[in-house]
């Protein structure tokens, strides 16, 4: 195995952790308003979608990148007028969203299939220049890429140090203590969810028109929940989230590392990794309540007319 | 997420409520059509003669109906798995993952003593099935017993697990020589019976058989009783003696148990082989289907129908309008947001 096969595989698992990133950032959001977001892959697929056939038609990915994020958090107003103005349960909400994204997905990008766009343009990373151009190559990376780091460190800025994030956890803790404080639960669970299906809908964008450059249905292939879990695994923490990501990212680097140097391990064992780590780290944390899950998440705020 | 705010029984016994129910149910339907209509349209077909297809293509004929009763019969277990243990309160969205596993023991048991009589092999494929959904149940459902994780979160994390642990066995030991990527087809002895030339199969029986005995049993049996107790109150419920860590545990498994026996139909009585992503929400549809029927056994019963005619009528519609396959859920999702929302117009005179 040459360095090169190696970092061939890093550069990969960087392009696949980045949309994952964005999508967990999204849900964390989702559910610190008390809101579990089950139509994630459905909403994943809507966006990756229509900014791919936005991107295709216009010729200018950051257009659609623009449409995505509006389609995710469009996607994300419909489970917040079932789960929160009609009040009804959210996981069901959620898998009926994930139908209608299966669906939607396949009728937008249909006459996409096998389409070539102009992607994002990429940008060596500062300090390797130098390097041979088979090397430098490697380190070429998107604008979306580079930002996913601030982006996750600013969610969990607005989360912990602004207002608004105090009242969306706020409301995912207790719903009524936050209406009694003056806030108003409704509107903020609406607002996070848009927020939150914004961002699902970047990593979508990202996933699309970033990374594979190609639309195929169900091409997000359980993203949607690898992130869910990657929340819970982040204990709904935005950084924690860049620590999932990088553990997810890392499993499926490590799965191409071994068959690249030819070692015998199923590629469907090792897909397993990031939700059995999840599970162990789940139990781990078990008896300690202090960081768990908010305490309103999946529960419908019955609220005062 | 423990705590189930709606209980309401939607399909109340009595024919006038009934009767009541169904109109209201239809008028639901409709306006899904309606709203799907809207999206043929937009999308360049004739929504009139689309639902023309999919109902000629569906109820108009024997075989038509017969397609669908065949692709209702896994939905049948899939939402008893979650309607149990929704009694006690606990939330099963583990199905998908307990279907995988059942349909891998059951496959186990095919492929490893193919030379055993029918009478013989069936029931222990299905004990097989059973076996292996409760064994992919007991883990949610132990921790949720002993205060650690919650149930939802951790049948959600097996269902993303499953999938990947039939793949790795179909392609590291029980591929057939010539495709790496299902199994052989099973031996005649394997497979459940089929009625009237149709490929409607034993499984039906097995799903109403169990639909009836879970409305018995919550009817007219002390379990019941103490099960509905435990899903009101739990902590009232342990207090008066019942012992509720033992009951979470026993009916997780044995909600587990039926989507088991879901995918152990769906290999014997369906494909008649095993082969990775077969099931394709089949687990998610179950739990969409019970919360849709409020739990209600004949209510299952109608929306697994209902469910079913729309998922056949899709066939057709790639077929004829040239649509990918996908686009029916479309369909589906709007049945299922106008059901979930319900708007007031339907609401009835309840309460």
């Amino acid at each position: 195995m040459t360095l090169l096969s190696i970092l061939g595989v890093l550069s990969s698992a960087i392009f696949s952790g980045t949309s994952l990133l964005y999508t967990t950032l999204g849900e964390v959001i989702d559910e610190r308003a008390g809101i579990v977001n089950l139509g994630l892959e459905g909403v994943l697929l809507v966006s990756a979608s229509s900014g791919f056939a936005v991107t295709a038609i216009s010729g200018n990915p950051y257009l659609g990148i623009l449409v995505a994020m509006l389609a995710g958090g469009l996607m994300n107003m419909i489970l917040g007028y079932l789960a929160i103005t009609r009040k009804a349960n959210q996981l069901a909400s959620g898998l009926a969203l994930m139908f209608f994204g299966f669906g939607l997905s396949a009728l937008i990008g249909k006459p996409f299939v096998a389409v070539k766009i102009h992607s994002l343009d990429r940008f060596l990373l500062p300090g390797m220049a130098s390097l041979p151009l088979k090397y430098s190559s490697l380190f070429k990376f998107d604008l979306l890429i580079y930002l996913v780091i601030p982006v996750a460190i600013l969610v969990w800025w607005f989360l912990y140090r602004t207002r608004w994030g105090l009242s969306v956890r706020a409301v995912g803790e207790n719903a009524e203590t936050a209406y009694a404080s003056g806030r108003n639960p409704r509107r903020i669970r609406y607002q996070a969810l848009f927020v939150g299906g914004m961002l699902a809908g970047l990593g979508a964008a990202h996933l699309s028109i970033a990374y594979t450059m190609n639309w195929t249905e169900n091409m997000t292939a359980g993203r949607g929940f690898i992130a869910v879990a990657l929340v819970i695994f982040s204990k709904w923490d935005p950084l924690r989230a860049i620590v999932g990501a990088l553990v997810f990212s890392g499993a499926v680097a490590f799965q191409l590392l071994l068959q690249s140097s030819g070692v015998q391990v199923s590629s469907f064992l090792l897909d397993t990794i990031p939700y059995i780590l999840t599970l162990i780290v789940l139990i781990a944390w078990g008896g300690n309540r202090r960081h768990s899950a908010p305490a309103m998440l999946g529960r419908v705020y019955q609220g005062s007319e | 997420m423990t705590k189930i705010a709606e209980t309401v029984n939607r399909f109340p016994a009595g024919g006038q409520k009934v009767l009541q129910t169904v109109v209201r149910y239809l008028l639901m339907i409709l306006l899904a059509c309606i709203m799907f209509g809207v999206i043929l349209v937009i999308a360049g077909k004739d929504p009139i003669a689309s639902y023309k297809d999919i109902l000629s293509s569906t109820l108009g004929s024997a075989y038509g109906f017969s397609e669908v009763i065949v692709s209702m019969i896994p939905m049948l277990l899939t939402a008893l798995a979650v309607a149990l243990p929704f009694k006690v309160g606990l939330i099963n969205i583990g199905g998908e993952g307990q279907l995988y596993i059942g349909a891998a023991f059951a496959t186990f048991g095919a492929l490893t003593f193919p030379n055993l009589p029918a009478w013989v092999l069936l029931p222990l494929m299905v004990i097989l099935g059973m076996l292996g959904g409760a064994l992919w149940a007991f883990i949610p459902g132990y921790l949720k017993s002993i205060g650690l994780v919650n149930e939802t979160i951790t049948s959600l994390l097996l269902n993303s697990v499953a999938p990947k642990i039939v793949g790795f066995l179909i392609l590291g030991f029980w591929h057939s020589p010539r495709d790496t990527v299902r199994t052989p087809n099973f031996v005649d002895a394997a497979r459940l019976s089929t009625f009237f030339g149709t490929r409607v199969h034993l499984g039906l029986v097995i799903g109403l058989i169990l639909l009836i005995v879970f409305w018995l049993v919550m009817k007219y049996t002390r379990w019941g009783l103490e099960m509905g107790a435990i899903g009101s109150n739990p902590q009232a419920a342990r207090r008066n003696g019942i012992p509720l860590a033992k009951y979470l545990v026993v009916i997780m498994c044995l909600g587990g148990a039926i989507a088991g026996l879901a995918g152990m139909v769906q290999v014997s009585g369906f494909y008649g082989t095993l082969f990775p992503n077969f099931s394709m929400g089949l687990g998610f549809m179950g739990f969409m289907i019970c919360w849709l029927a409020g739990g209600d056994p004949l209510g299952i019963v109608l929306m697994a129908f209902v469910v079913s005619v729309i998922y056949s009528g899709g066939n057709l519609l790639q077929l004829t309008r040239g649509l990918p396959y996908a686009v029916i859920n479309i369909l589906l999702a709007f049945t299922l947001f106008i059901v979930l929302g319900r708007p007031n117009f339907f609401k009835g005179k309840k309460s």
